[in-house]
């Protein structure tokens, strides 16, 4: 694709990536959120769903680039699927927090517009137990939470001159975890769904395809690399 | 005139309804207490009018009930369109779109194993045979959400007279259709069909209601018409759905759920606030109501049923019998 379109394709990118935020916030306001039974439900499922989806899809920008020399400029919206596949993990998290646990987000309001602040904290302590006992005992709680830190990481570390600074082998090195990340997202998923339920299924199929290309020419390269040494070794 | 005694079969020419009566059901429905027994029924039901057409908002007439509980129910549109039916997909919004394929007529159910006399009832003897009443209910399910909802029905302990197990009869099992042309699309991996039980003490429990309808209208299908049970202080998936066999036994029988997964969803399953599932917690749940946002409250202990029924536990150990 030509260099001088990136721009506008990126703006397109954003906007996509924003429509399902869009459409939540959309929902909440003509009421189709409050109709149904548990919205509570449809937004942790929504928010997590759309993490996944754009974390699989920047992991796909790396080995739909090699397919086709014409591709490789696609690398440059790399880092912006990522870090909206973060911004809707932190979502994620979001709802679980301040919709899921308890925290009586009404309560917590009347006090900020009423001037008591402290009532945001109040209702962070009434809830911060259950949240706590949740990390404590539940697996699929913990995978899910280290998933998002992980992706915290990546997210921190993703501007250019974190990179220029950290030197490109480790960037790299430290990006490989968008996988693990990934691969803990999916386990969360799995865990939290009950058995017989496949809906995970589809993203590991997408990750396990993806790692496999990653394999596959990781160890291609280092055949062609031996091939390589070998003869050179020859010919000297 | 009532038919408790009746079961040995020959049901006197006289007692047989009219055939006009059938004709319109509407108001065979609303003139309560008519007779009827499946048998002989049976046999001139298929002959009515398409069954999906008469049963779509088909009223009913009930009476008050004292088991009904003072909490804000959930409307209507939300306790239809949010079930966990999984015959008909695992998503909750699946029943709604998919349940249309059921076909709550012509329907009967089988009584099968340690009664007196094995006998298959007509659905509309079967609602017939007791006044409907409307009891506001709590509903628990195991997925951390409530919902409060107007079933109408009559206790099941009334059904269990009239069939009269034997006294080596401990459990009851509810076998829910699984018909392919009822249920075309089940998911893969269950063991279909759908088999819940109860102890036969929790079985004549008054709050363990036979339920043909709820909200004052005939079970809509993504809810387990035609015929389900309901017992307000388990969790939600103890009650079978469109029931068409219930077995009496001497066996603790097996549970879909449990056969699933015996570490999340034990035989009891009753409402406990003390004993989580292992992937979340059970002390809290979100309560449905007509709020725009469902409201996390402290779950209580069978479900706030504790009264009428924690008696029948007395001594267990409901960590271990989950």
């Amino acid at each position: 694709m030509p260099n001088k379109l990136i721009p506008y394709i990126k703006v397109l990118v954003h906007a996509v990536c924003l429509l399902p935020a869009f459409m939540l916030v959309q929902m909440y306001r003509s009421g189709a959120l409050a109709v149904m039974a548990d919205p509570v439900n449809y937004i942790t499922h929504d928010t997590g769903h759309y993490a996944l989806l754009l974390l699989i899809i920047s992991l796909a920008v790396t080995p739909v680039r090699r397919l086709h020399a014409r591709l490789a400029n696609l690398i440059r919206f790399r880092r912006l699927l990522g870090l909206y596949a973060f911004f809707y993990a932190t979502l994620h998290l979001a709802t679980y927090i301040f919709l899921f646990s308890g925290y009586d987000l009404p309560t917590a309001w009347a006090g900020v517009t009423s001037g008591h602040f402290g009532a945001v904290v109040d209702q962070w302590k009434l809830v911060w137990p259950a949240i706590l006992d949740d990390l404590q005992k539940r697996r699929f709680i913990q995978v899910g939470f280290l998933a998002w830190l992980l992706l915290l990481v990546l997210a921190i570390t993703s501007p250019a001159f974190v990179m220029r600074s950290m030197g490109g082998k480790n960037w790299r090195r430290i990006h490989w975890g968008v996988y693990v990340a990934a691969s803990a997202g999916i386990i969360h998923y799995w865990w939290l769904v009950k058995k017989g339920v496949l809906a995970p299924m589809p993203f590991t199929l997408a990750l396990c395809v993806l790692l496999g290309a990653r394999i596959f020419w990781w160890a291609r390269s280092r055949q062609t690399k031996r091939a390589k040494a070998r003869s050179v070794a020859v010919s000297s | 005139m009532l038919i408790r005694k009746n079961i040995e079969g020959t049901l006197p020419s006289s007692e047989i309804t009219p055939k006009q009566s059938f004709l319109s059901r509407r108001n065979l429905l609303t003139g309560a207490a008519a007779v009827g027994v499946g048998a002989l029924a049976l046999r001139q039901i298929p002959g009515l009018i398409h069954p999906a057409a008469v049963h779509a908002d088909q009223k009913l007439a009930t009476v008050p009930s004292k088991y009904t509980v003072p909490d804000a129910q959930t409307p209507f549109s939300k306790a239809t369109t949010y079930n966990n039916f999984y015959e008909f997909g695992t998503d909750k919004a699946d029943p709604a779109k998919n349940a249309h394929t059921l076909h709550p007529r012509p329907w009967t159910v089988q009584v099968t194993g340690l009664v007196k006399k094995p006998i298959t009832l007509d659905i509309d003897a079967i609602m017939k045979y007791r006044p409907i009443e409307s009891r506001v209910y709590r509903h628990r399910c195991v997925e951390a959400w409530s919902m409060v909802i107007p079933w109408d029905g009559y206790s099941f302990s009334e059904f269990v007279n009239f069939v009269q197990p034997l006294p080596s009869a401990k459990y009851v099992q509810f076998i829910s259709d699984e018909k392919k042309e009822d249920m075309p699309n089940k998911p893969f991996g269950y063991s279909w069909p759908y088999s819940e039980g109860l102890r036969m003490d929790e079985a004549m429990n008054p709050l363990c209601l036979l339920t043909f309808g709820c909200y004052g209208e005939v079970l809509p299908n993504q809810n387990g018409a035609p015929i389900r049970i309901i017992s307000p202080w388990k969790y939600g998936f103890k009650n079978g759905k469109s029931i068409v066999k219930i077995n009496f036994t001497d066996k603790q029988p097996r549970t879909l759920w449990n056969d699933i997964a015996s570490n999340e969803y034990g035989f009891y399953s009753n409402v406990n606030p003390k004993v989580d599932h292992p992937r979340w917690t059970q002390a809290r749940e979100r309560r449905i109501d007509s709020g725009p946002f469902p409201k996390t409250i402290p779950t209580q202990m069978f479900n706030g049923y504790g009264d009428q029924v924690a008696s029948m536990y007395a001594g267990m150990d409901l960590k271990k019998y989950y």
